[in-house]
């Protein structure tokens, strides 16, 4: 396997991680489980969502690096960073928001999480402007 | 019979015992039922799309995809069969059967993520 590929593998990998926390975070704000599943779903939803984030941005940046065609200045890169730090800062302070049990705007925020994530996907899959 | 040898120690932990395995149970069913089942669908639908969009042969990353796809699901269904039942017996071993298969999966999906991206010749 080319450096590429491992790079495109473990970015689209990191994708699936971060979705995965998404999945989780989203068990934890709509379930009924009270603070037992909360006990239980919160680490993991935080490890997910971390690792994930974290991933696909350092990959995607190094995908970018690595790749001729793709420039760190592209629009639709520019649209994913912003996507990711829109995500990543809802994610954050969803994270807080359940670690100190004060249950504010979490809907607000795993909505916000979500739409930024599947936007994400979109501009990924589209690519506007490159 | 064992309900009246059983030590009446025990009964606290068995019914916390098999109350947390009706809850797991119960909510792997609702997971896979309301959650895996139609997410698969979507999946496949949209791999039947592109596939005919990009008019891709035989190669070995399609077989695999395919491969991954049509096994999983045939585990999923196993998977549901066996959650559903162990949500009504309250039985253990087919719940750790459901976990093992849900192991199983990840793993194929890892492996289809991986011909997805890097397909192989």
């Amino acid at each position: 396997m080319s450096l590429y590929e491992w790079l495109l593998f473990l970015h689209v990998l990191a994708a699936f991680l971060l979705v995965a926390g998404l999945a989780a975070y989203g068990a934890l704000v709509l379930g009924a489980g009270g603070a037992a599943a909360r006990r239980a779903l919160a680490p993991p939803a935080m490890a997910l969502w971390g690792a994930g984030g974290i991933g696909v941005l350092v990959l995607g940046v190094w995908l970018a690096l690595q790749v001729d065609e793709y420039a760190l200045w592209d629009p639709w890169i520019i649209a994913a960073i912003v996507l990711w730090l829109v995500a990543l800062a809802a994610g954050g302070r969803l994270s807080s928001e359940l670690r100190e049990d004060r249950p504010g705007s979490t809907r607000l925020l795993l909505a916000v999480m979500a739409l930024a994530t599947f936007a994400l996907l979109v501009d990924m899959v589209f690519k506007p402007g490159a | 019979m064992l309900a009246i040898i059983r030590p009446d120690g025990w009964n606290g932990p068995l019914l916390v015992h098999v109350g947390g395995a009706m809850a797991l149970v119960g909510a792997l069913v609702v997971v896979l039922a309301l959650g895996v089942l139609p997410a698969y669908v979507l999946m496949r639908a949209g791999a039947e799309w592109i596939a005919s969009e990009e008019a891709v042969g035989d190669e070995a990353w399609v077989g695999i995809g395919y491969g991954v796809s049509e096994a999983g699901l045939l585990l999923i269904l196993v998977a549901t069969g066996l959650a559903w039942r162990t949500s009504r017996r309250a039985a253990g071993s087919p719940g750790r059967a459901v976990a093992v298969i849900a192991g199983v999966l990840l793993v194929a999906y890892l492996v289809a993520i991986w011909a997805m991206t890097a397909k192989p010749a």
